[in-house]
């Protein structure tokens, strides 16, 4: 089964697992089996209006799945999916 | 609270003075213990994607990020926090700051760069339930 890593923020609302297996076909699938196991993350990886938040980042393997197919990529067993949050700032 | 040790607190200080006037960033990893302690055990320097403003931005590659966190892992680290400098600026989190911050529990390290050298550390957890709520947050660190 493909696995998600969870960042170390969320895995609070994960049961406070590292990393979850998920049944999917694409990066959608997984995303939502993730959700189902664990509805806490919802919120925290998606809008009021159920699109993924702008700063979470979706990677399959070492790849952004925004510049694959989205949530129409494919995805197989033995892949790795990881959940980035955005890291930036700056000065005033 | 945030332990480091001498030997990574003054990578992450150099850091910033090697990329003055331009703001570095980089990733702490180790270990956060169930009272919210935070405990350094490596830092992995990362390059700053925002060449369009570097000295007053700093933006990490994601795929860095995998990188380092599949590094870390290794290891039995987890990511715990994040450092950057503010070139000729207060060691201080800026609104921008807060509004980037993402990673809850985490710590946010700031180093002003005077002049191409380090002077003040701060260091600030991100705290909050969500989005609408967080803030960072001044915590100590420990150097040792």
């Amino acid at each position: 089964m493909p696995k998600i890593h969870i960042p170390t923020p969320l895995r609070q609302y994960a049961g406070k697992l590292p990393a979850v297996d998920v049944k999917a076909g694409t990066i959608g699938d997984a995303l939502s089996d993730l959700v189902s196991q664990h509805p806490e993350l919802r919120r925290h990886l998606y809008t009021d209006e159920g699109k993924l938040r702008a700063f979470v980042n979706v990677y399959l393997n070492d790849e952004d799945v925004r510049y694959l197919q989205k949530d129409a990529t494919a995805v197989k067993d033995g892949d790795s999916i990881s959940i980035v949050p955005s890291i930036a700032g700056g000065r005033n | 609270m945030l332990k480091i040790r001498v030997k990574e607190y003054e990578t992450l200080r150099q850091h910033g003075e090697e990329t003055y006037p331009h703001e570095c960033c980089g990733v702490l990893l180790g270990q956060m213990d169930d009272d919210g302690v935070r405990t350094v055990t490596s830092v992995a320097r990362a390059g700053n994607t925002r060449t369009d403003s570097a000295h007053n931005r700093y933006n990490i590659d994601p795929k860095d990020l995998i990188r380092i966190q599949r590094e870390g892992r290794g290891r039995g680290e987890d990511i715990i926090g994040f450092y950057h400098s503010h070139p000729d600026h207060p060691a201080q989190w800026s609104s921008t700051d807060l509004a980037e911050a993402h990673w809850f529990g985490c710590s946010y390290v700031i180093t002003s760069v005077e002049k191409g050298k380090a002077v003040l550390t701060n260091s600030f957890e991100l705290t909050g339930m969500d989005e609408n709520d967080k803030k960072l947050v001044g915590e100590k660190i420990e150097v040792a």
